[in-house]
This record gives C-alpha cells, structure tokens and sequence, in this order.
C-alpha cells in the first residue's frame, strides 16, 4: 500500500512540476525578451510586473473556439497536439533533483528522455500533415528534416556524458559528475545545446514554423486549447532540455551543502539553460533551410564525433 | 497469471491489431501511424520482459528515426487525406500475403512450443549490463561486421547522392 501511496505521490509531484515550470519559462521569455528589446512587456495582468500574463492566456485560449478545417484528416487532428505535451510528461518523470528526488529511476533513464521526446516530433509532423494545408505540410516536411538531423548530433553528445560517467541512468551520472567535465565535456555541452535549441524548433532554428512564409508551419490551422497545447509543449521541451543539459553537465544537485538544497542547485542550472536557450532567441536571426542543414551535418556531427573519441580516450587513460 | 503476463498479452494485442491495421488501412499515412503504434507496443513487450534497453532503444530507433523518415518520404508524395484506392493489391497478392503470413506464424508458434512447451522459463537476461557483456563478448565479431556493412552502406549511399547524373557537355551533345 505504501508503494502505491508513494507513486501517486511521485507522480502527482512530476504533474505539478510540469505545469508550473513551463509557466514559469513562458513568463519569463516574455520578460527577459521585452527587457533584451528594450520593451517592458506585460504589465497589467495579476498586477506586479505582469505575473499573471500567462493564466491570462491560457484562460483566452480556453474560450476560443476550437475548430477543425473541413479538409482535415479529424481523428490525425485532435490526436496530433497530445503526443507532444506528453511525452515531455513522461521525459520530465525521470529528471532527477537529488539523489532520491525524481519521478521515477530509470536504469537508462538518458536514453528514455531522447526516446520519448523523439516520440513528440511524431505530433508535430501528424499535425504538418492532416491539416490539410499546404503551409502546414510544407512545414511538417521541414520539422521531419530538421528533427532528423539534429538528432543525431544530440544522441551523440549524450552517449558522450554516458560514457564519461560509465552509466546510462541520469541519476548514476550526476553521481559520477566531477568538476572536470566543465572543460572535459565542454565542447559536446555546446552541442547539447545548439542542438537541443534546434529540437524544440525554436529560433533561430525556427524554419518549420517560419511566420513570415509559413503563417505558423504545422501550427497555422490549431486554435483554442489545442493550440495552446503545442505551446506548451514548446515550453516544456525547454524546461525538459534545460534540466537534462544540467544534470549531465552541471552534475544536476552537486553543489555546496547539496544534501540539503539540492533540488535547488538543479532549478537554478536548470533555469540558466533555460535563459541561454531564451538569450539565443533574440540574438540570431533565423536560419535558412539549407544553413540549418549545413550547421547539422558539417558543423554539430564531427563535433559530436571528436568529443566522443575524447571522451572514449579519457575515460580509457583515467581508468588505468 | 502474474501482472507481467497480463501486461504482456496486452501489450502483444495491441501491437498484433495494430499491425494488423497498418497493412489494411485504405489511409496511406494512417498506415504509418498504426506502425508507430505496433512498434510502441513492441517495445512495451520488451519493458516487460525486464529487456530495457532493448524497448528503449527500439522507441528511439524504429520511432524516433525510421518511421519519422517514411512519414517524410509519405509527406514527399501526393499521400491524400482520406480513402484512395490508387494502391490496391490484387486480391491473388493479398491472399499469397495472407498464407504466407500465416505460414510464418504457425512454423514459429511450432518451434517455439516444441522447444519450450509449457516449462516456466525465468527472464532475466536482458539487463543492460548483460546485453553489453553479450554483445561485445560473445558476439562481438557478429556486430563489428555488421557495423562494417552499415558503413559501407552509408558511403555507398552518399556516393550515389553525390554522383553526377550524366555529364552536362555529353547530354547537351546528345540533344545536338
């Protein structure tokens, strides 16, 4: 019975944590973009500075009408928005914030976040597809293009950390963490990074949902609830991304006097990842098709490829 | 009958009717779709059987890769929304795919009941650690030249990308 107690209780924790850390992402995007623009962004809703912005949308989004074109494949459609969002869920359920505060421990819990987050491209490309619009197919083909590429760059990072740390759980490998993977694995973090940006679809990898030629890209025909939901799993993936790249990287809670505020060490890593990807956003313009293709193949691959032969080479020396 | 036989005959259905499903759909990308869902299923058989990296690795591969990229070569052709016809069978194919369909199963149901019947078997085999110990003890020869073929199908296949089709001088003279 105490088993049970403490799943529900784990996983009623990874629900509260999935619905508040995006929020928390979202409103500050909205801030920290404003402020880069030299604009205050929201300030009315909830009062102080705006915090309630995004209860406000999502109350918006709740109201409008949730329509499906004529055209559409129905049953693709209303599924295609539910595979994103939850496969972040299942993602963040093995994100750990101390040694025995996770969701659930996962023996390969590194490879379960790579698997289930490639689950949630699914989503997307079904929503590029049975819109039936040729934006929205246009830009699924180019989500499928990108996501494929970047994929392989981002698995080949993570199984560098992996090796590194002799362990596939992400628990094991904030064990393994010492402070000389800052510059061990630095190349192979910038890669995680660059190439977690390009997963989440964000700018400037943002070509599939390119506003300017493509209305929203796979998006275009969602409204209401719907639409949100792809939204929030946008947000999601970050918090998600953020927090893997902390936890292999940053060595998750290690930190001063971790044993008791370790969880917090993890949200502020976490939450720096977090920034960066958001910085990242308002400093580059966006890629074009074949530059995205270009940074993937000719620039994340033999980087990915040189850090692994490093790490594989230091783990073997270390270990004499 | 313990949780993981329910789970496993559970998750074997699913992805028996899904497969099932994917090859008799008139939908063309729906067929895609149920692979996803049969494939996910599989991978559910695996989980069960305590085989974790083995699930993982086929959500990530056959998931996250492979069927991603059928979807994209389906999205490349004029795959319709809705019914289409245009890629019917002939009822001879269809029922030569259905005997031998059936052949498969019943020469595998046979070996496997013959060698196996009704025993217990304890499953435990499939942890990573042992996989790895496995995979690059035992077999590593097997999967270093499996790995070599996958290279040189990899080079083979961006030569052929590379290549230029016909020279531009020869089939302009061509035209002359």
């Amino acid at each position: 019975m105490s088993d049970f107690l403490e799943i529900v209780l784990r996983s009623a924790c990874v629900l509260a944590a999935f619905l508040v850390l995006p929020l928390l992402v979202g409103q500050t995007e909205h801030k920290v973009m404003a402020h880069m623009q030299g604009r205050l962004g929201p300030m009315e809703a909830g009062g102080f500075h705006g915090w309630a912005q995004l209860i406000a949308d999502g109350v918006k989004f709740a109201q409008k009408e949730d329509v499906v074109p004529l055209a559409a494949d129905k049953s693709v459609f209303r599924v295609a928005p539910a595979l994103g969002i939850v496969s972040y869920l299942f993602a963040l359920a093995v994100i750990p914030f101390g040694p025995h505060f996770f969701g659930a421990n996962v023996p390969g819990s590194l490879i379960w976040v790579l698997a289930v987050s490639g689950i949630g491209t699914v989503g997307t490309l079904m929503a590029g597809w049975s819109s039936g619009n040729k934006y929205s197919l246009l830009g699924g083909m180019r989500t499928a293009a990108q996501l494929v590429s970047y994929e392989l760059p981002l698995i080949l990072v993570s199984a560098s950390f992996a090796i590194a740390a002799g362990s596939l759980s992400l628990v094991g490998i904030a064990h393994a963490w010492n402070p000389w993977w800052l510059i061990w694995q630095l190349p192979g973090a910038l890669v995680f990074l660059v190439a977690a940006t390009a997963e989440l679809q964000r700018p400037p990898f943002d070509m599939p949902v390119a506003d300017s030629e493509l209305v929203m890209g796979p998006y275009t025909e969602y409204t209401g609830l719907r639409f949100a939901l792809f939204l929030l799993a946008e947000y999601a993936g970050i918090v998600v991304m953020s927090f893997l790249l902390a936890t292999l990287w940053l060595g998750g809670w290690t930190g001063p006097f971790d044993h008791a505020i370790g969880w917090l060490w993890v949200l502020i890593k976490g939450g720096i990842f977090s920034f960066l990807i958001i910085w990242i956003r308002v400093a580059w313009p966006r890629l074009r098709e074949d530059q995205l293709q270009r940074v993937a193949w000719l620039g994340l691959v033999p980087i990915a490829l040189l850090q692994l032969a490093i790490t594989a080479v230091g783990v073997v020396v270390t270990s004499q | 009958m313990t949780t993981y036989d329910v789970l496993f005959t559970i998750a074997g259905a699913i992805s028996v009717a899904s497969a099932l499903l994917a090859v008799s759909t008139k939908h063309l990308i729906h067929s895609a779709l149920w692979l996803i869902v049969s494939l996910v299923a599989l991978s559910g058989c695996y989980f069960v059987l305590g085989a974790e990296f083995v699930a993982l690795v086929q959500l990530l591969v056959y998931v996250g890769a492979v069927v991603i990229l059928v979807l994209f070569a389906l999205m490349l052709t004029r795959a319709p929304i809705g019914r289409s016809h245009e890629h019917d069978t002939p009822l001879m194919q269809r029922a030569a795919a259905l005997v031998v369909g059936a052949a498969t199963a019943a020469l595998l149901a046979t070996v496997l009941i013959s060698a196996f019947g009704n025993d217990k078997k304890r499953v435990d085999g499939g942890t990573t650690h042992a996989l790895a110990t496995r995979l690059f003890g035992t077999w590593v020869w097997p999967f270093e030249l499996l790995s070599a073929l996958l290279l040189v199908a990899l080079i083979a296949a961006l030569a052929l990308a590379r290549l230029p089709i016909g020279r531009r001088d020869t089939a302009r003279g061509a035209v002359k």
